[in-house]
């Protein structure tokens, strides 16, 4: 017996895979190990789109707000601002406040104004819409993944798929209802609005229309606990959770949860300006469209902090907290694909593919041996260490096994024991050609070795096809076997062929052909 | 143990005729299925909802189907059982595209009642992402089509190369063709195991085809009918072994690789049975309709050797300086 450079590389690559995929088969808690894809392990898989249109209208509306607060405090006369089809209209009453507004405009970026006498009309450039929406993506994406790494999930995904769509991935949920949970943060807009309410006509708001409220430059809106119950706010918001700093939860004088919140010090500035001058009114503090609190103002109100009380319980409070801190999405969001699996669901498909990959596995090598006797063993070990190389790259890869994964192994067995038929046949001719045992190994592994490379090659391309188009559990797919077929490559052929040589003169003493390769003594 | 010790020829071209006969009428059936009875698209390509939910015990189908009639958005839903008689597929051809209140929430709503359940998968495809899986298949398909062709012309023959995507043509047709009359819902997994089909059938098709390439230049006969029928005769002993322990396998994967696996092995295990026959029976056959003439082949490589070998006597007497 001689060692020689295949059997070498062979053993190495055995080391190999024996050692990285440890971590993985004993589940250990230190090391590289293979990613169980969400059918497997049960989770949530979410392609998202975000309706940008809505960025681009709510930017609108917010230089809307700024353009009032600028004329009130710098006592610009006007008859009246309103919003309509993306556009902000504003008309003065004194020419003489024109060049000062203009210097104001002057100052926002990315915006087209219209004049007509008296009267502007402000809107978005296009180039500013573009990048409007783009923000608007990139902002969900960043305020989806902050609310996710808060929520307290084990290595959530999210990231941009294509130009416009958000893939959220969450491994490990446990029940439906936290699945629920966790959707319900995602979407959550969290959009907090701080807008005075209408105190003139609000006594008319049951009676009131919607078109005859926005008529007045108003909103309808419902109060948050009670639908029933209708307040008539200004439409353009005094300012909005973008100046918010921090949101925590506490507790108010009866202990029921409440969010307590902080502004910037522009907010702070907005928020002080706005109660000195409206004392006696109230201030409708607006979530998601919703009248949580609309408390008097009883004076001026400076620091910049606030509460948002509502009928919550803690859960509740808390993920809320956590939507307004890591910020309001400015576009909803809505599902384009959703897949969730249950961990139950998970652990039978693991059961139910363990279960086909041991079964088809035993057969293969029982039929190995039976039909190659000791080339069959040859055969066999290449296999196995076969598998454990594929656990191993995917594990140092970080790589997920899916489903379909699992199914690429199981085919792979197959596959992979096809170079170890096609060489013994070669080697079986050759023997019966009555060639020496040296001889039929070395030619036997030269005449198999072309025919072998290109169906592998082929069905290599095959599956770089299916990763670079595939999605998903697919992909899973096809790297198992891509790593299947360039594993088999070591295994099958250079190790196969380095153990032939190793055991060459063992043979050649042995002279029992039918013991090594299965076959009646050549003739 | 042998199955097949190499004796004497088969005449596989002999019968090839009936073969042909036999292909055509299969490629033929197939396409006629397709184009009336045609696919049924599964929710990822169709676009669409399904709900899996297992009940403790057996679930009660005709409950939960009145349950959901009485709604209008599971008004249309088909409720089917799922491998076992406690699982059951709810499937709409709506989804919705709310984040926090889906269908499956719904669903779980309006199950209130009918017994102790659990959903265990819901899958929801949007009709635009639906549509853009349906194009990145077909593309996949053609693209992995191509690439073969490309390959296999590099490293044989262009004859070579058209009769062995032919065979690819032939086995995706029947497989699509058996997909269609029983009816499997065609979602990712068996794109998945059509292309593994591809991959197969031409692992099949190339390694008798290596032998052809071998036949060509080394066989003592130049009649090309006779080449296949040897080559095929000395690959038939592996194209049986590697195909049956293939099929094996898939077949083990068919009955105990649980429902969610069962429309790729379905797949797998036809394409597997018509990937082995069509390597023998379509591509080589093919290769002979083209009129592979041998001994001209032989020549040109012929000649190609004695230019190689004069270039290296030039080179030769070149670097000697003799020239």
């Amino acid at each position: 017996m001689k060692l020689n450079f295949r059997v070498v590389i062979f053993a190495l690559a055995i080391i190999f895979g024996v050692v990285f995929s440890v971590p993985s088969l004993l589940q250990m808690k230190e090391g590289a190990k293979v990613n169980l894809g969400l059918d497997l392990q049960g989770g949530l898989h979410m392609l998202l789109g975000v309706k940008t249109e809505e960025a681009v209208n709510s930017k609108i509306k917010s230089i809307a707000s700024s353009i009032k607060h600028f004329s009130e405090k710098n006592d610009i006369l006007f008859e009246e601002i309103g919003i309509d089809d993306d556009t902000v209209s504003i008309t003065l009453l004194d020419e003489d406040d024109i060049p000062h507004i203009q210097e104001f405009f002057n100052e926002i970026e990315g915006i087209a104004i219209q004049q007509n006498g008296l009267k502007f009309s402000i809107a978005l450039t296009p180039e500013n819409v573009i990048l409007t929406q783009k923000q608007a993506i990139d902002q969900a994406i960043e305020v989806i993944r902050n609310r996710l790494d808060q929520f307290g999930l084990a290595e959530p995904t999210v990231a941009r798929q294509g130009a416009e769509k958000i893939l959220v991935q969450l491994p490990g949920i446990k029940s439906q209802d936290d699945e629920k949970r966790a959707r319900e943060l995602i979407s959550r807009a969290a959009k907090l609005d701080l807008m005075a309410v209408d105190e003139e006509r609000a006594a008319r708001v049951d009676k009131m229309s919607d078109a005859e409220a926005a008529k007045y430059g108003d909103l309808i809106l419902p109060d948050n606990a009670h639908p029933g119950i209708k307040y008539l706010v200004n439409e353009i918001p005094i300012l909005d959770g973008s100046m918010l700093t921090n949101a925590q939860v506490g507790f108010d004088q009866n202990n029921r949860p409440v969010i307590n919140f902080t502004l910037n010090s522009e907010g702070a500035q907005i928020f002080g300006d706005f109660t000195g001058k409206s004392v006696g009114k109230r201030l409708a503090i607006v979530l998601d469209g919703k009248v949580y609190s609309a408390p008097n103002i009883n004076e001026r109100i400076g620091g910049g902090s606030g509460q948002i009380s509502g009928n919550y319980s803690v859960a509740e409070a808390q993920d809320l907290a956590i939507a307004l801190r890591s910020g309001a999405i400015l576009a909803p969001i809505y599902v384009m694909e959703k897949r969730s699996v249950g961990p139950s669901l998970g652990a039978d498909s693991i059961e139910a593919s363990m279960m086909a990959l041991i079964g088809g596995f035993v057969l293969v090598i029982v039929f190995m041996i039976v039909y190659y006797r000791r080339a069959g063993i040859i055969a066999n070990i290449a296999l196995i260490a076969n598998l454990f190389i594929i656990l191993a790259v995917m594990a140092l890869f970080g790589a997920t096994l899916t489903l379909p994964g699992m199914a690429g192994i199981v085919l792979t067995v197959g596959m992979a024991v096809d170079a170890n038929v096609i060489i013994s046949e070669r080697i079986r001719e050759l023997l019966y050609q009555g060639v020496s045992i040296h001889k039929a190994i070395e030619q036997g592994y030269d005449n198999a070795m072309r025919a072998i490379l290109d169906a592998n090659i082929t069905t290599l391309i095959a599956a770089v096809v299916l990763y670079a188009y595939g999605t998903g559990a697919i992909k899973g797919f096809a790297i198992t076997i891509s790593i299947g077929i360039l594993a088999s490559m070591l295994t099958a052929i250079l190790g196969t062929h380095g153990i032939y040589q190793m055991l060459e003169s063992r043979i050649a003493k042995d002279k029992d052909v039918k013991r090594w390769f299965g076959i009646k003594e050549a003739t | 143990m042998e199955f097949f010790k190499y004796t004497r020829t088969f005449n596989f071209m002999g019968s090839s005729k009936i073969a042909m006969v036999l292909s055509v009428v299969m490629v033929l059936a197939s396409l006629a299925l397709l184009l009336t009875k045609g696919l049924n698209y599964g929710v990822d390509f169709a676009g669409g909802t399904i709900v899996q939910v297992k009940y403790v015990g057996d679930a009660p189908i005709d409950t939960m189907r009145a349950k959901l009639k009485t709604t209008s958005l599971f008004h249309d839903a088909t409720i089917t059982e799922f491998g076992s008689p406690d699982e059951v597929i709810i499937r709409l051809k709506t989804s919705s595209k709310s984040v926090s209140n889906d269908i499956g929430d719904q669903a779980r709503e309006v199950l209130q009642g009918t017994g102790d359940f659990e959903i265990r998968r819901v899958d929801m495809v949007g009709p635009k992402v639906g549509n853009e899986l349906k194009e990145k298949g077909i593309m996949s398909m053609v693209l992995a089509i191509a690439g073969i062709l490309i390959y296999v012309a590099f490293r044989f023959e262009w004859r070579f190369a058209v009769a062995s995507v032919i065979a690819l043509v032939h086995d995706v047709t029947i497989a699509l063709g058996m997909i269609s009359l029983f009816s499997i819902d065609v979602n990712l997994d068996v794109l998945a195991a059509l292309l593994t089909i591809l991959g197969y059938s031409l692992n099949d098709t190339i390694i008798v085809f290596d032998r052809i390439r071998e036949g060509i230049t080394d066989s003592k006969s130049t009649v090309l009918g006779e080449v296949i029928n040897e080559s095929v005769t000395k690959t038939l002993s592996r194209t049986t072994l590697t195909s049956l322990t293939t099929f094996f396998v898939v077949l083990t994967l068919f009955m105990f690789g649980g429902e969610i696996i069962h429309a790729f092995a379905f797949t797998m295990l036809v394409g597997v049975v018509v990937g082995t026959y069509s390597s023998i029976f379509v591509a080589s056959p093919v290769l002979m309709l083209f009129g592979f003439d041998i001994k001209r082949y032989r020549k040109r490589l012929a000649e190609k050797a004695k230019l190689a070998a004069e270039k290296e006597k030039m080179r030769a007497q070149y670097e000697q300086g003799t020239v």
